[in-house]
């Protein structure tokens, strides 16, 4: 970067300052007292499965633990599915979709999305505080993304319901029929919707498997089903581990399956479904590059790579993983980026001054802990930011690493949490090898003042969203989904609502 | 080719101190509003926010009358709440320095700021405006809130911005300088971003930079405000030399002023939560301050006649 201060550019070296170089100090001169969000979530201490538009046992009597992983206490306890529930929750699907939903008007279906969208915005601070306490985000996020997201998915699905002769124009489309879905827990509430509202504007009905860690909101959300007198076995959720989404999703009666989570998993999903005549949807990992030019704006460029990778403690899909930053600018980046992390705020998820919240599960604190570990006897530079983390709970700090290569298991392996690989290139080209060198393609991020550098870097990098000067940016009528290893099938717009429909 | 065009020489400018996203800035500093200040913390960015006030009347009506209740309000903001700090300075006409100083006295800790350079549109003979300048500093001025050429800015004349705030500097002596950029006529974010380093340039370490006379429609916001910082951060950490921030205009609501210290806190640190380094060119927020701290205090609003009146500028 040159220099900000002289008049004149490219001045000779300067001796070797006495003075230590100029440093900003983070202290605790104003620390903010906490400011914990005290709206009653309205959790039950026991939550069965939903089948058929009621709160059912599960047949196997079993009931696992919900934890709030910001302290490791227990908050609910939560059904686990057999085979027999499950083939109970297909059962009830079939017949709605025969007697009751698959017949309705797309107006009638229409209603019933209005009414459950804005049940959800009336409960939303209720939702928000229980999206937080289940799954660990910070209340922030769960108040301004999570929550009004899902409900404006539903408001969009709705918009569409009664419009489909238009949806594909030259064609007639039709439901599919039954559908399985199973979602992750990074963002639980809102990939239900993601999940659940295109598919029931089609006039499909749907059997869904929340994840583990996270299934409390969902099982709030049949409380905003039943309130909306929505149809019984229109929707029906069942609870429980990998082993229950497995029962889901190789069940033989859905027609199409959808499914968010790991690539493993997607792989073993394809193998299993090979040679059925079933639609899927798989929306898989991510390992992002955000890709910084010189002539970035840098203090807004670094402002999207925090965004990028520490939104959601980098829990996210399309987290951008991997910053590829030109290496003019590389330094200056990288000491931007330590002094942005010095004043990210991690801890109590509740605080709604907290920035950066609990890691979902100690499973996942300890893949995280194993990669960065991984990263540190490879020689990457580790930065961290400084602080205290609370001593209870699953907790990681933002993390980057400087020097990174791309041999790297920390460049080529998604770590679904709050660290950085910071890689540089010199040309255009070798940032495009650089970005598309990934078994991954789920999403990218240019930074540039150049436009037409924008519409070559989007053109060229595989991936199914590229962000231009942002990042991490969503809405109800833009498709997302993937390339490669990251999977196919789009959600949001038109094109995801048509995923969930047959032409005819 | 057209090497000398305004456009030309703004270009080399920004590439040199670099450019600013609007839409970046404005989603950064949309989240200083959602923090949630409570309890210990409030009370202290409040007075801290006082302390950091420089207590304003810039009208053509102002009097010497006006000018001593101003400076009596500055040194005792509320009488119901002794440790209320003293504001940091009153800023004033050249022409009510004086009356300022016979009110305050020669050695007080109340600073007196007085506006110079043919305020607000700079547009008399840089004569003139020196000139005026020595007459506020010999009338007791401590500290000279100046404004730059804003025309020559946008001519791309970047010597003239320069050498006039460097004879500025000279006429000061040991006043304390702050030069007002007009934020509002310079139009971008980018523009704001090169003016504040053309300045930072050639002002003296614990000058100031201001964004606004509070005499235009748009004053101070968190978005300038939040350039300005980062303008003022990077050329501290290139060169060592400190520069203060004043935003002014505006500035009406307690919750406002702790948004702006918020800003201060996560992007210059601690060690501009000082006077000495930023200041809130106001008026009517020192009485919402005291009645917030007030309301801290005894858990209800007061009514706003129970606070006494300051001023009725910006």
């Amino acid at each position: 970067m040159p220099s900000l201060a002289s008049k004149n550019q490219s001045a000779p070296a300067r001796p070797r300052p006495r003075r230590p170089a100029p440093a900003l100090i983070f202290g605790d001169l104003w620390e903010f007292d906490p400011a914990p969000e005290t709206a009653d979530p309205k959790i039950k201490s026991r939550y069965d499965l939903f089948i058929n538009g009621a709160f059912v046992a599960p047949k196997t009597g079993v009931y696992f633990d919900s934890i709030n992983p910001a302290n490791e206490e227990k908050i609910a306890e939560i059904a686990l599915a057999g085979t027999a529930d499950v083939d109970a929750a297909y059962a009830a699907a079939q017949r709605a979709f025969a007697t009751t939903w698959g017949r309705l008007p797309g107006r009638d279906r229409a209603k019933y999305l209005y009414r459950i969208a804005r049940l959800l915005q009336d409960r939303a601070r209720e939702f928000a505080v229980a999206e937080t306490l289940d799954g660990g985000k910070p209340i922030k996020e769960s108040r301004d993304f999570d929550v009004p997201m899902a409900a404006a998915h539903f408001f969009y699905h709705a918009g569409w319901a009664d419009k489909l002769e238009y949806v594909a124009p030259g064609a007639r489309v039709a439901p599919l029929g039954v559908v399985g879905q199973v979602i992750p827990w990074n963002f639980p509430l809102l990939m239900l919707a993601w999940k659940l509202a295109p598919a029931l504007a089609m006039g499909n009905t749907v059997v869904l498997k929340p994840a583990e860690t996270t299934s409390v909101t969902c099982l709030k959300f049949a409380e905003i089903l039943q309130e909306a007198g929505l149809p019984p076995g229109v929707v029906n959720f069942v609870t429980g581990p990998g082993a229950v989404g497995a029962a889901v999703l190789q069940h033989p009666t859905p027609a199409k399956i959808a499914f968010t989570g790991s690539t493993a998993v997607g792989k073993e999903i394809l193998r299993v479904l090979a040679g059925s005549t079933k639609k899927m949807t798989l929306e898989l990992g991510g390992k992002a590059a955000n890709i910084v030019f010189a002539d970035a704006p840098l203090d807004q460029a670094v402002e999207g790579i925090v965004n990028g990778i520490f939104f959601n403690q980098g829990h996210v899909c399309c987290a951008g993983s991997r910053l590829l930053v030109h290496e003019s600018v590389a330094a200056a980046v990288l000491a931007k980026l330590k002094n942005r992390l010095r004043v990210l705020r991690v801890g109590d998820p509740m605080d709604k001054n907290t920035d950066v919240g609990a890691i979902n599960s100690r499973a996942q604190l300890q893949k995280i802990t194993a990669l960065v570990a991984s990263g540190v006897q490879a020689g990457a530079e580790l930065f961290q930011a400084p602080g205290q983390l609370p001593t209870k709970g699953f907790y990681f700090r933002p993390t980057i690493f400087s020097g990174v290569t791309m041999s790297h298991r920390i460049a080529r392996e998604e770590i679904f949490g709050p660290v950085l690989s910071i890689l540089t290139f010199r040309t255009v080209d070798e940032a495009i090898e650089k970005a598309n060198n990934t078994a991954y393609g789920l999403s990218a991020g240019v930074w540039t003042d150049k436009g037409s550098r924008i519409l070559k870097m989007s053109t060229e990098l595989k991936a199914g969203v590229v962000w231009a000067n942002t990042y991490n940016k969503f809405d109800p009528t833009s498709p997302f989904g993937g390339y490669k290893e990251s999977g196919f099938g789009r959600e949001g717009g038109r094109q995801g609502l048509l995923d969930y429909a047959q032409r005819l | 080719m057209v090497v000398s065009s305004p456009p030309a020489a703004l270009r080399r400018l920004f590439d040199a101190v670099g450019t600013v996203d609007a839409v970046g800035i404005d989603e950064r500093v949309a989240k200083f509003t959602t923090r949630s200040i409570k309890k210990s913390s409030k009370v202290w960015g409040l007075k801290k926010a006082v302390s950091m006030v420089d207590l304003t009347t810039l009208e053509g009506k102002d009097t010497p009358g006006k000018v001593a209740s101003l400076c009596h309000k500055a040194l005792q903001p509320h009488t119901e709440l002794p440790d209320v700090p003293m504001v940091a300075a009153v800023c004033v006409y050249p022409s009510m320095v004086r009356f300022a100083r016979a009110v305050l006295g020669p050695d007080s800790p109340v600073r007196i700021a007085s506006v110079a350079t043919a305020f607000p549109s700079g547009q008399s003979p840089l004569r003139t405006r020196l000139a005026e300048v020595k007459a506020a500093v010999s009338a007791g001025a401590d500290e000279i809130d100046m404004v730059i050429n804003r025309g020559a800015f946008l001519a791309g004349e970047f010597q003239v911005v320069q050498d006039e705030i460097s004879a500025v500097v000279a006429a000061c002596g040991r006043a304390t300088l702050k030069v007002i950029l007009e934020v509002s006529e310079l139009e971008t974010y980018d523009n704001i971003r090169a003016a504040s380093f053309l300045a930072m340039r050639v002002i003296r370490p614990g000058d100031f930079i201001k964004t606004s006379t509070g005499k235009t429609s748009l004053n101070a916001t968190l978005g300038n405000n939040q350039v300005m910082l980062e303008a003022i951060r990077d050329f501290y950490l290139e060169t060592g030399r400190a520069v203060g921030l004043k935003p002014a205009g505006g500035i009406r609501s307690a919750k406002q002023a702790l948004q702006f210290l918020t800003a201060v806190k996560e992007t210059l640190g601690d060690a501009w939560l000082t006077n000495a380094r930023y200041r809130f060119g106001a008026s009517s927020l020192l009485n919402d301050l005291l009645r917030q701290l007030e309301k801290e205090r005894t858990g209800a609003y007061r009514a706003p006649y129970y606070f006494s009146d300051a001023s009725e500028s910006y």
